[in-house]
């Protein structure tokens, strides 16, 4: 079956948009070709800095004939209904339908036959829609037709197609269309600076191999495994190991057709400066990777660049050029970090007066000292020093204004720390400087130090109280604080670190400091709710079940999420267990009963039962059981011991499955009906000193 | 050490900044030929073994002087059709702010043009203690509407045409989209990058003063102090060869530019009347409200008679304000607002220069 080669030749697409725009491509133009009835066998999508192409093999030769049935107007309908009915369908006159009988009338069906066209035509009107459509983040206009509206819109000009379409035996098609005057052909170009020159290329395997030989590498990953075993290479023939960036090394592959990895060298006097703070300098500016060495794991005064071409001088001048500017950055970067070393923390402090945090949740300063008030608070909780506490808190955000962190932000925190320890602070106060924002994402490391634990927990709880005050709720997608990502990391913070935390309580310590008060009193628990979410995530994610989450929460005023998290542990063994799931069998049938008959009798079967009225040895065996289980699972509950409250609770099955095995509820004397229902709400008030069963699924 | 006055400390941060009102970037720093930097490509894409070459020398030939540098690209883009201006004679921040880009680059007809504009950011001036830092500098600028097809392919002869050789050398276009908020205006591009320096910015305009560009105009910049010093391996702006004489003849960038660097400092940062300064932006504002309220023909918006007098005084109040800013005297929240002003007053010449002869759609 034929195949299809589509590339798109552009001028330089930024490296961000290459991966997503390779995979638009394919996507457009495979779901496009499926359904117009072409299957094909198989795709595949590459960028580079200047083209984006697309191979679709197995494509059929043609369409599908397609068959349709169009029902017209019933027999002996109006003229114009019929006249409308031919028209449409393209009959001739009513011989030529068919009828079908319909017992409320027979009415006409014409019968359609759409001859399926060939692949390559309907390839030609697909093709130009798709590069109409395409959704780039960004786009642009050019040259003359940008005089004229609806010109072409592409991520920067586009200088060429190609689009061939055929078996690998034969010469292929050319699929004929163009865009905005672009006609597709089978004429691409090489390397910008190495290989110029216009390239004729049939099909796919043709085209991979003539652009290789014109010095581009057309597949991104191949670019990346060049350019990482090669850096690797350069590294450990110095003695070095390269400090691998899969971030980095997906932006260089997009900046380069032909990668060729380059090493230079900046003083040692640099040294000095934190090796995060060379890295950010080398990376962000120039796009350069660092290298340490593996003895002592601090970075070495080398660096490694791709460059796009190979040089006629062996990259001579393209090294020392790339050194002139590392030189300068870093010796900026060198100027910045003395000139923060000259300032102490606090002595920044006035400045965050100025900022705004939130326009209705004030300034950066007014933040700071509620972290602090809340930091003391917490402290406590946690097993931190108290003075400890409230002093990093006092400078966990300090270096948001020196000059390193204003001018690379993702050093946030780490500069932070590395200032504290140059003016003497506590290491444990120097450190949360850096751990307070974490846990970042599900993948970051959780503090343990008890100091950055109570700031870290201290930042995030007045980050969602506040916000929950001024009702900035994260919506479906929307979470533009990073909310969830806060409660998130309350929630380790919590378990990780096995701490006791009333939460509603801190929240509403946090409340009494906002300058914006919101709806107070339903603050708390629809925090809580928030938290029960992300716990449920969390949990399912770690694949616990979140019904259990639900029945734990829903017995209320459950807020320390440390035991919530052991109950529903709990929970989830016993209900492993043949017991658990009788008893949960007995508790549901028993649920369901009741709510059938307080629907017939609208009322409610609350109250102790009458020992006096039990009839058989089953109904008061029950009773007694379940008067022992919930004192027996109380006190277990009592000592937070879940496991024994869940044995306990074991104890009750046997006696409820004899209950509904001998006992007639609907007894035909209504007091004892009456009784029996109490009974059974007895039952489940018993299971609910460790959950609600009605919430638990299966 | 003499005081930076009212400026806040600065570190040798950005530098000569290329176009527009964004933030500058960085000049290559000093480079002292090191025998021992590594230089090793790997093996299979290592060259021919080659003698040695002094490792900034783009070519054995001298390389240029500054002035030689203009001339050349004067040279280049004259040959390329383009009409070869001087510079305007309004103070601006950017060579982007000259008539013949912001208004030419609206309306239909086509329109080549280059030009070295004096710019002039007054917060940038560090009383020429700063290697690479200058309130007053050159660019060089080319605009070509509509944009070639082959504007990429002129632009690297160009820097062929000064001396850089793309065998030897790294150029890369690396994505930059360009914004000016004083001037409403946007664009697509690229910084383009050479050993790692950005030397020049290259933007597809798609709107200037608040007006679609139709056609598209390619607008390239060049950081000329900063390619010089790249071309003659200098890593002092002070220390550029001015005029390509060697021993008594010799006059450097320092020769020209330093005292003007020290005293200009002092005016921005210490000296300068702020109320006065803040009168003429208001002046400035009136009158370019004025004229552009006179120059409708018969009172109808349908021709203008005066966009580019109006024009002009757009451009001083935004240079006023860059004066204002740099001496200290507008908070961050006023700064805002001026710069609205300024948008406003250039949205509205855009609106009278497309009612123009030479702004209208064709």
């Amino acid at each position: 079956m034929p195949d299809l080669l589509l590339e798109l030749f552009s001028e330089e697409i930024p490296a961000r948009m290459q991966a997503k725009a390779a995979d638009d491509l394919r996507r457009m133009v495979t779901d496009k070709l499926v359904a117009e009835g072409l299957v094909y066998e198989g795709a595949k999508a590459f960028a580079t800095p200047r083209r984006l192409a697309l191979t679709v093999h197995g494509i059929p030769a043609r369409q599908p004939d397609l068959k349709t049935e169009r029902r017209g107007p019933k027999m002996g309908a109006p003229d114009a209904a019929v006249q409308g009915f031919l028209k449409a369908t393209g009959l001739q006159s009513l011989d030529e339908a068919k009828i079908q009988k319909d017992p409320k009338g027979d009415f006409y069906i014409a019968l359609i036959e759409k001859p399926g066209s060939a692949a390559i035509d309907v390839i030609a009107e697909i093709l130009p829609v798709i590069i109409r459509t395409f959704p780039w983040p960004k786009s642009m206009r050019w040259g003359e037709r940008s005089a004229k509206p609806g010109s072409l819109s592409w991520v920067r000009p586009l200088h060429s197609i190609i689009a061939t379409f055929g078996i690998e035996t034969e010469e292929p098609d050319v699929v004929k269309f163009s865009v905005d005057g672009i006609e597709a052909g089978q004429t691409t170009y090489g390397h910008r600076f190495m290989a110029p020159a216009a390239i004729s290329v049939r099909r796919f395997e043709d085209y991979e191999a003539k652009l290789k030989a014109a010095k581009v590498v057309l597949d991104l990953q191949a670019r990346k495994d060049i350019i990482l075993a090669d850096a690797k290479e350069l590294a450990f023939a110095q003695g070095f190991e390269l400090v691998e960036d899969q971030v980095l090394l997906d932006e260089v592959a997009g900046l380069v057709e032909w990668p060729v990895a380059l090493m230079g060298s900046f003083d040692q006097e640099y040294l000095t400066i934190p090796d995060e703070v060379i890295r950010a300098t080398i990376r962000n500016n120039q796009k350069c990777f660092v290298v340490r060495d593996p003895k002592t794991g601090k970075l070495a005064n080398k660096f490694i660049l791709t460059a796009n071409i190979e040089a006629t001088d062996g990259g001579k001048v393209i090294v020392a050029g790339n050194e002139r500017v590392i030189r300068a950055r870093l010796s900026d970067a060198k100027f910045f970090y003395e000139t923060d070393l000259k300032t102490k923390l606090e002595a920044r402090l006035p400045k965050f007066e100025q900022i705004v945090f939130h326009e209705k949740l004030g300034t950066q300063a007014e933040r700071i000292k509620r972290i602090e008030r809340l930091a003391a608070e917490i402290a406590p909780l946690v097993g931190a020093d108290v003075e400890k506490a409230k002093r990093a808190a006092h400078l966990a955000k300090a270096d948001l204004v020196t000059e390193v962190v204003g001018e690379f932000p993702e050093l946030q925190g780490l500069m932070g720390k590395y200032y504290a320890l140059a003016q003497r602070e506590d290491a444990s106060v120097a450190a949360a400087s850096e751990e307070h924002y974490k846990p970042q994402g599900p993948a970051d490391r959780v503090p343990t130090d008890p100091v950055s634990v109570t700031v870290a927990l201290a930042d995030k709880i007045d980050t969602l109280v506040g916000f929950w005050a001024i009702d900035e709720k994260p919506t479906g997608s929307k979470d533009p604080y990073a909310l969830r990502r806060a409660a998130l990391g309350v929630i380790r913070l919590i378990l990780e670190n096995t701490l006791r935390l009333p939460i509603l309580n801190v929240a509403k310590s946090a409340m009494a400091g906002l300058p914006a008060k919101g709806d107070a009193p339903k603050l708390p628990a629809d925090l809580l709710a928030f938290f029960a979410d992300r716990l449920k995530v969390q949990l399912r994610d770690q694949g616990a079940r979140h019904d259990l989450v639900d029945a734990v929460f829903s017995l209320g005023g459950q807020h320390d999420l440390l035991l919530v998290v052991r109950r529903v542990e709990a929970l989830g063994k016993f209900l492993d267990t043949d017991d658990g799931k009788n008893l949960l069998a007995g508790a549901k049938r028993a649920s369901n009963i009741l709510s059938i008959e307080e629907k017939k009798d609208k009322r409610t079967f609350d109250g102790a039962p009458d020992a006096g009225l039990y009839k058989l040895p089953e109904e008061k065996a029950l009773a007694v059981a379940i008067d022992q289980v919930k004192q027996e699972a109380a006190a277990a509950v009592r000592q937070e011991d879940f496991a024994t409250a869940m044995s306990a609770m074991a104890k009750l099955r046997p006696a409820v499955d004899a209950f509904f095995d001998k006992v007639k509820v609907n007894d035909d004397e209504p007091s004892v009906r009456e009784n029996r229902l109490k009974l059974l709400n007895e039952i489940r008030a018993a299971t609910r000193a460790v959950a609600d069963f009605s919430k638990i699924e299966g | 050490m003499p005081g930076y006055g009212q400026a806040p400390l600065s570190p040798p941060s950005p530098p000569i900044a290329l176009t527009g009102q964004g933030p500058g970037t960085y000049f290559a720093a000093p480079q002292k030929p090191k025998k021992s930097a590594a230089l090793n490509p790997v093996a299979r894409f290592q060259g021919p073994p080659e003698p040695d070459r002094p490792p900034m020398a783009a070519s054995p030939a001298k390389a240029p002087s500054f002035q030689e540098l203009i001339l050349r690209l004067q040279t280049y883009w004259a040959k390329q059709g383009c009409v070869i201006l001087q510079p305007y004679d309004v103070e601006m921040g950017a060579g982007t702010f000259h008539p013949a880009t912001t208004l030419r680059a609206l309306g239909g007809k086509p329109w080549k043009a280059a030009y070295v504009q004096p710019s002039r950011r007054p917060k940038d001036g560090r009383y020429g203690e700063n290697p690479n830092r200058l309130q007053h500098y050159y660019q060089f600028q080319v605009i070509m509407k509509p944009s070639p097809p082959n504007l990429q392919d002129l632009y690297l002869k160009s820097l062929a045409a000064i001396g850089i050789d793309s065998s030897i050398h790294d150029i890369r276009f690396v994505e930059d989209d360009w914004e000016s908020p004083t001037l409403g205006a946007w664009g697509l591009g690229w910084e383009c990058w050479c050993d790692g320096m950005e030397v020049s910015q290259f933007t597809y305009f798609q709107q200037v003063a608040g007006v679609e560009c139709a056609p598209v105009a390619g607008e390239l910049t060049y950081g000329l102090e900063r390619l010089a010093m790249y071309v003659q391996g200098v890593d002092r702006v002070y220390d550029l060869n001015f005029n390509g004489r060697d021993g008594a003849d010799k006059v450097t960038y320092g020769d020209v530019f330093l005292q003007a660097e020290q005293e200009y400092s002092r005016h921005n940062f210490e000296h300068s009347d702020s109320d006065m300064l803040f009168k003429q932006f208001v002046m400035a504002e009136e009158a370019c409200k004025k004229y552009l309220d006179a120059g409708w023909k018969d009172g109808k918006r349908e021709a203008h008679l005066m966009a580019l007098p109006a024009y002009d005084q757009c451009i001083k109040a935004s240079h006023v304000f860059n004066l204002l800013d740099a001496r200290g005297v507008i908070s961050v929240t006023e700064r805002q607002s001026y710069i609205g002003r300024v948008r406003e007053l250039a949205k509205a010449c855009g609106d009278a220069w497309v009612h123009t002869e030479a702004g209208r759609a064709v």
